[in-house]
């Protein structure tokens, strides 16, 4: 397992030359392989680069897409700013914690489940908007919400 | 020989909504009936409509489907393309038009309402397709610069334009580009897609549907300037706009048209794209810089401007999208043309996201001067429901909130400047008389508060402040000793702060307080009349 996280990171940092400057771009693409960045791999990136650990945790820590725990299967990204806050936006979110019983920021107890907040993602004409995973869902309302949400736990179950 | 053509919305809602599916749905229908020599099948970036997608559009009739299924392409293949008659059912009903690439209807003694410059061929090119962008012109105004200017006619005809940059500053394009022609050695242009002013998508629509329009405008500022290298930092949540970019920087090399000794002349020019990972403040000039050496995003203290010491320390020009996108049509049709567009002290057009209770949501592209009512009346189809304006908030979260009274000032960076608003970013975010403004500047502050990035005390340790007291005065806990002590906390927040981010964070609060401060007054728990 260890030696398999090893591979991987130097592969990513390979391709981008360990170039320091790539040091954020790598980090996303150990995030997106890895499901989130650990401590020993962060360890293992400023060892490659001969940075200090301090700095390498310090740009993982500052970015949001960067996670440093691991996440539930799936990840709800919800817009919180104000055009979506305008267009119905507390409704929904109120609707997300309700069903599924954790706050913004936590991951439900089953690992399903994590409930995060995001920042604009461009898709403001058709706000509210929440992603799961990589899908846009615009327009929400509380009832579509309750639709999506149950289909994923359909799919989930129906494998 | 290609008689048709169908285009396909290929935008996230579309894709996220099965845009592939009925893309090969088309695609396998046309090669079933040995059509796929005579009809071309494509993606366009945007359309002006957003409730229909995805949208199947068939040229040269211009007959428009949607929202199309994947089961529905092989239908309209059979019907419209080999049959010959127009799939009636399936056609989008035109009555509920809306979109982020809205119409501009010409309004009565606005002679160039119906100029587009920037969004001319969103929509109509394929994005993935060069040829189809140096068929409307592309590489045209490159072409011109190499072989019939110097770099200084270029650089000349930019500052004659009066160009601003349209990130939200206003500063004179063409003088922030002569800083750094006048230096010598390795120097760079800068690529500002990090876009995330919340409500703003303008740059992210010119990327997905005309990509090459800022790849030229790059080369073309290189040229001007003397860079060799130029880099795109693109925010990390345009996935889509990211792949179109990196796909027409390939195409253009291929094509001679970037990369070494462009069109055969001695000028080279290097374009690469660095992907940002989440960060508002990146969006901030040096933070970018920052960022794209591979740090944490925070601003370097200025001076030195990124003209003097930019990226690796060296000279460069840090430009917003929508600003180079404007470089090519300048050279092309020259900078009397472009002054006759716009208003004087602030030429050419504005791109604007429209946003809120209006009838009309998304982009539009309409010179600058054009004033707030008239968006709101023309472009935007009106209020919502019929229900009155209450205040508009521009450009983004740090963007000011423009009250009714401001509804007919013209539209430019000094007309807002003069007034004590800002145009910011371009994002209109639009709110009836049901908004509750302390609840807006509650959400304002709280986006600030997340995105600080922590380096300055009046940021950091202001925006955590001036949230408690909004929430104690949102929810009626506050007294007017707290009023006072917020508005004092913005006022030093303002004035204090070490960059754009803690500057503007207080800005809804004290725009907020300056045309509504009755509201805040009456949330008051000691508050009597």
């Amino acid at each position: 397992m260890v030696k398999n996280t090893a591979e991987i990171v130097h592969q990513i940092m390979t391709r981008y030359g360990n170039d320091r400057e790539a040091l954020v771009e790598m980090l996303r693409e150990i995030n997106r392989e890895m499901a989130y960045l650990s401590r020993e791999t962060l360890a293992l990136v400023a060892d490659t680069l001969k940075l200090p650990y301090s700095q390498v945790y310090s740009v993982a820590s500052f970015y949001s897409m960067l996670d440093l725990e691991p996440r539930g299967q799936h990840v709800i990204k919800f817009c919180q700013d104000a055009p979506c806050h305008v267009a119905g936006g507390r409704a929904i979110w109120e609707t997300l914690e309700h069903e599924l019983g954790v706050s913004f920021g936590a991951t439900t107890p089953d690992g399903a489940w994590s409930l995060l907040t995001t920042s604009c993602i461009g898709a403001c004409a058709v706000g509210p908007v929440m992603m799961i995973d990589d899908e846009i869902y615009g327009n929400l309302t509380p009832e579509r919400v309750r639709e999506i949400l149950a289909r994923y736990a359909d799919a989930d179950i129906g494998g | 020989m290609i008689r048709s053509r169908i285009l396909i919305s290929g935008d996230p809602l579309s894709l996220a909504r099965g845009a592939e599916e009925t893309r090969l749905a088309i695609e396998a229908e046309l090669s079933f009936l040995g059509l796929d020599d005579e009809v071309e099948v494509g993606y366009v970036g945007q359309v002006d409509r957003t409730d229909m997608l995805p949208l199947v559009m068939v040229y040269p009739e211009g007959v428009r489907y949607g929202a199309v299924k994947p089961a529905d392409g092989a239908y309209i293949v059979q019907e419209h393309i080999y049959k010959g008659r127009i799939a009636e059912h399936l056609l989008a009903p035109p009555e509920t038009l809306s979109g982020e690439v809205a119409r501009l209807p010409g309004r009565e003694g606005a002679q160039y309402a119906q100029k587009r410059i920037l969004l001319r061929r969103v929509g109509l090119i394929d994005p993935l397709n060069i040829e189809e962008y140096i068929a409307h012109d592309g590489y045209f105004a490159l072409g011109k610069a190499l072989s019939e200017m110097q770099p200084d006619d270029v650089l000349n005809a930019v500052k004659e334009s009066g160009l601003q940059g349209r990130g939200g500053a206003g500063f004179p394009t063409g003088l922030k580009w002569s800083f750094v022609a006048n230096q010598t050695g390795e120097k760079y242009v800068v690529a500002n897609a990090d876009e995330s002013e919340p409500g703003t998508f303008k740059d992210a629509m010119i990327m997905e549907g005309d990509p090459h329009a800022l790849l030229e405008g790059m080369a073309l500022t290189g040229y001007a300037v003397g860079a060799r290298e130029g880099w795109i930092y693109i925010r990390g949540e345009y996935a889509l706009a990211h792949q179109r970019l990196t796909h027409a920087i390939r195409q253009a090399e291929e094509y001679g048209l970037l990369g070494d000794n462009i069109m055969g002349s001695d000028f080279s020019f290097h374009i690469h794209i660095h992907a940002g990972a989440g960060a508002y403040i990146c969006g901030e000039e040096t933070a970018l810089l920052e960022s794209l050496e591979g740090k944490r995003g925070t601003p370097r203290i200025r001076p030195p401007y990124p003209t003097t010491r930019g990226f690796r320390g060296r000279p460069t020009v840090v430009n917003n999208v929508e600003t180079l996108a404007n470089v090519p049509p300048i050279m092309l049709h020259g900078a009397a043309w472009f002054r006759t567009i716009g208003t004087r002290r602030s030429p050419g057009t504005k791109l604007y996201t429209v946003m809120g209770d209006v009838n009309i949501t998304g982009l539009i592209e309409v010179p600058m001067g054009i004033t707030l009512g008239e968006v709101v009346d023309i472009y935007a189809g009106g209020m919502k429901g019929g229900r009155a304006f209450k205040c508009a908030q521009t450009g983004g979260a740090s963007g000011s909130i423009i009250p009714a009274e401001l509804l007919n000032v013209p539209m430019d960076f000094a007309s807002m400047a003069d007034k004590g608003a800002s145009l910011g970013s371009g994002a209109l975010l639009i709110c009836n008389e049901d908004t509750d403004v302390v609840d807006l500047a509650y959400v304002l502050v709280r986006f600030f508060k997340s995105e600080s990035c922590g380096k300055c005390v009046p940021c950091r340790v202001g925006t955590a402040q001036m949230l408690e007291a909004l929430d104690r005065l949102r929810q009626g806990y506050a007294r007017s000793a707290d009023l006072q002590r917020l508005e004092q906390v913005a006022t030093y927040a303002r004035e204090s702060s070490f960059c754009g981010l803690g500057q503007a964070a207080p800005v809804p609060i004290l725009s907020g307080l300056r045309f509504f401060r009755e509201e805040f007054e009456a949330k008051l728990k000691d508050f009597s009349l």
